[in-house]
């Protein structure tokens, strides 16, 4: 995805003077490209985050269009005042970019994980939280943060990560979920790179004569609510499974829209990481299996889920 | 708001005035300072009032910008970046023609313009909301490289108090500035040898500022922060689009001007009242 990301912002600052990246000291050779196309619009800020998004700020309000990259927890954790202050109290179109976000980096320990930082931001006034699960929509998402005007998120991957859609999304607007596939006992929202894992489960069920319709969530805010309020009134289990934690993050999205519109005969499943880090050694799948991430743990957590939904 | 008697309305002295008429003026914002803390119940006086000669130097003898034009492409950058002395940036915007000197009697008064601290937008002429301290330079940074970028020789100027060089992202930016060498950003000190609560020398090791700077690979001067010429004369320079960054360490005393509160830290928090302010104008009136 980072080769994806590095290709496309490449691509749109050439079309787009504006654009201006600034990296946190990572991305060896990966905008050599961008170096030799913008050679003075491509800044390496240092292990300095704060100071990164302070200078975006500046660029911003002075019409031009910085991107800020860096591994998530860094770009966020490290920085989140001034996120909030230099960008969002501003309204600032700065675009902030995580690469590596959840368990990526879960080999290097808790310090490179990133499994709150999407609800951190999400608290942020003004702020877009992007999310998205393949190289394309990453494209796609890239090409809308620059058609609008406030102050966006986006985590991104690693390397390697399966392509689900043949080709960007066409017309793909901040704020739009992208159906997958249809299907009637249940509805599965899938949120970033989960969403490969979440149609194998699809697959499984389908095997035993269970139809999972399946949604791409690849904008946690603003969330795309009328979606939210077909798939509410016309399933009564749904499930939301994402790379962070369950508190605060899209599950919580979900929960919070869903306290506020209820619908009594639905129920909801978050899937995520829980409220603990990940202590063990182990790469990103194994990760992934100690927090029940993995198609086989979903289909076995929603076999029971739909056989209680179902109980009269 | 009342006038000092004996000096000169400050909005009737123009840009690039004599050095007497400009510490008339210094007398009378200082004086509009106090009454705006007193009328406000709005504290940081003493952070105001040691700051008021940099920014005079700064509005009358150095900054390249139209009081019509506010948001002009070119215009020179200033920003405040210690918000808490917000009341001495407000006084020389309005005594500039930036907005009407009637603004400055709704400060910090609910339906008013004029925020305690300087919120986004709230009056022409404010560049950025300030308040929590450490932002103003890296964004001065960030001004200053989007100058270079787009070819415009506006220079950018951040203030900022000795306390704010507590924080690490002070000393994030100035590595950033001197590293990609943004000749035309410039950096004044408050060095009023005091923080909220304590010394500034004393609560972390802040000592040499000079030689700190001058370590990361700036320009660093000395002057006295309440000697407008020499201000001036230390600020003068525009810089290069490529160069190095310079830092001026301003040597001020808190609260200055007025004699019962210079160097008193307490008045980093207290509210003067109607009779400390009559005494004030009058110290300000006759020095």
């Amino acid at each position: 995805m980072r080769n994806a990301f590095a290709k496309a912002i490449t691509e749109l600052a050439i079309a787009d003077e504006r654009i201006v990246l600034l990296s946190g000291d990572i991305g060896n050779r990966l905008f050599d490209d961008f170096k030799a196309r913008c050679p003075d619009r491509f800044y390496n800020c240092g292990v300095a985050e704060a100071n990164m998004i302070g200078v975006a700020a500046g660029l911003a309000m002075c019409g031009l269009r910085p991107v800020c990259y860096t591994i998530a927890p860094f770009v966020t954790y490290r920085c989140i005042e001034q996120i909030r202050v230099d960008l969002c109290y501003h309204r600032l179109p700065v675009t902030i970019v995580g690469t590596g976000a959840g368990l990526a980096y879960a080999s290097l320990g808790g310090t490179h994980h990133s499994c709150e930082e999407v609800g951190m931001l999400r608290l942020l006034p003004e702020m877009n939280v992007l999310t998205p699960a393949d190289a394309m929509e990453v494209r796609a998402l890239l090409r809308a943060t620059f058609q609008q005007d406030q102050p966006t998120y986006m985590r991104i991957g690693k390397k390697g990560e399966p392509i689900v859609h043949a080709a960007p999304p066409a017309g793909l607007a901040l704020g739009q979920s992208i159906p997958m596939r249809a299907g009637k006992d249940l509805c599965l929202l899938a949120n970033g790179v989960l969403l490969p894992i979440v149609l194998q489960a699809a697959d499984q069920l389908s095997a035993e004569g269970i139809t999972a319709e399946v949604i791409s969530f690849p904008t946690v805010k603003p969330l795309d609510e009328a979606a939210l309020r077909r798939i509410f009134a016309s399933h009564t289990l749904i499930a939301t499974i994402e790379e962070h934690s369950v508190l605060g993050g899209f599950g919580g999205a979900v929960a919070e829209w869903l306290a506020d519109h209820p619908h009594p005969e639905a129920r909801l499943v978050r899937f995520g990481t829980p409220d603990n880090f990940y202590h063990d050694i182990g790469d990103q799948d194994e990760a992934r299996a100690h927090f029940g991430l993995t198609a086989e743990a979903i289909t076995t957590a929603l076999r029971r889920s739909l056989n209680v939904a179902c109980s009269p | 708001m009342k006038l000092l008697t004996k000096h000169s309305r400050p909005s009737y002295v123009p840009f690039g005035a004599s050095y007497a008429d400009l510490a008339s003026v210094a007398r009378t914002l200082r004086y509009q300072v106090v009454q705006m803390s007193h009328a406000s119940g709005a504290p940081h006086l003493g952070s105001s009032l040691s700051c008021i000669d940099i920014l005079v130097a700064a509005y009358w003898l150095t900054l390249r910008i139209d009081p019509t034009n506010a948001t002009a492409a070119n215009r020179d950058r200033f920003i405040l970046s210690k918000g808490h002395a917000a009341p001495a940036l407000y006084t020389c915007l309005a005594a500039r023609g930036f907005f009407p000197e009637t603004w400055l009697d709704t400060f910090a008064v609910h339906g008013g313009k004029l925020a305690e601290q300087p919120a986004p937008n709230c009056a022409p002429g404010v560049e950025l909301a300030t308040g929590s301290l450490g932002h103003g330079l890296p964004v001065g940074c960030g001004l200053a490289l989007s100058g270079r970028i787009q070819n415009l020789d506006y220079r950018t100027i951040v203030v900022m108090s000795d306390g704010e060089c507590n924080e690490g992202s002070v000393w994030e930016a100035a590595m950033f500035a001197a590293g990609k060498s943004l000749g035309r950003l410039t950096v004044v000190i408050d060095y009023n040898k005091w923080q909220a609560t304590g010394r500034s020398d004393e609560v972390l090791a802040l000592a040499s500022l000079r030689d700190k700077w001058a370590a990361f690979g700036w320009e660093a001067t000395e002057v006295n922060g309440h000697d407008i010429s020499a201000l001036a004369t230390a600020i003068a320079p525009r810089g290069e689009a490529t160069g190095r960054p310079r830092a001026i360490i301003a040597h001020t005393v808190k609260g200055k001007g007025v004699a019962f509160m210079e160097d008193d830290n307490n008045w980093h928090y207290r509210i003067p009242d109607a009779g400390e302010v009559e005494n004030a104008a009058q110290l300000l009136c006759s020095p």
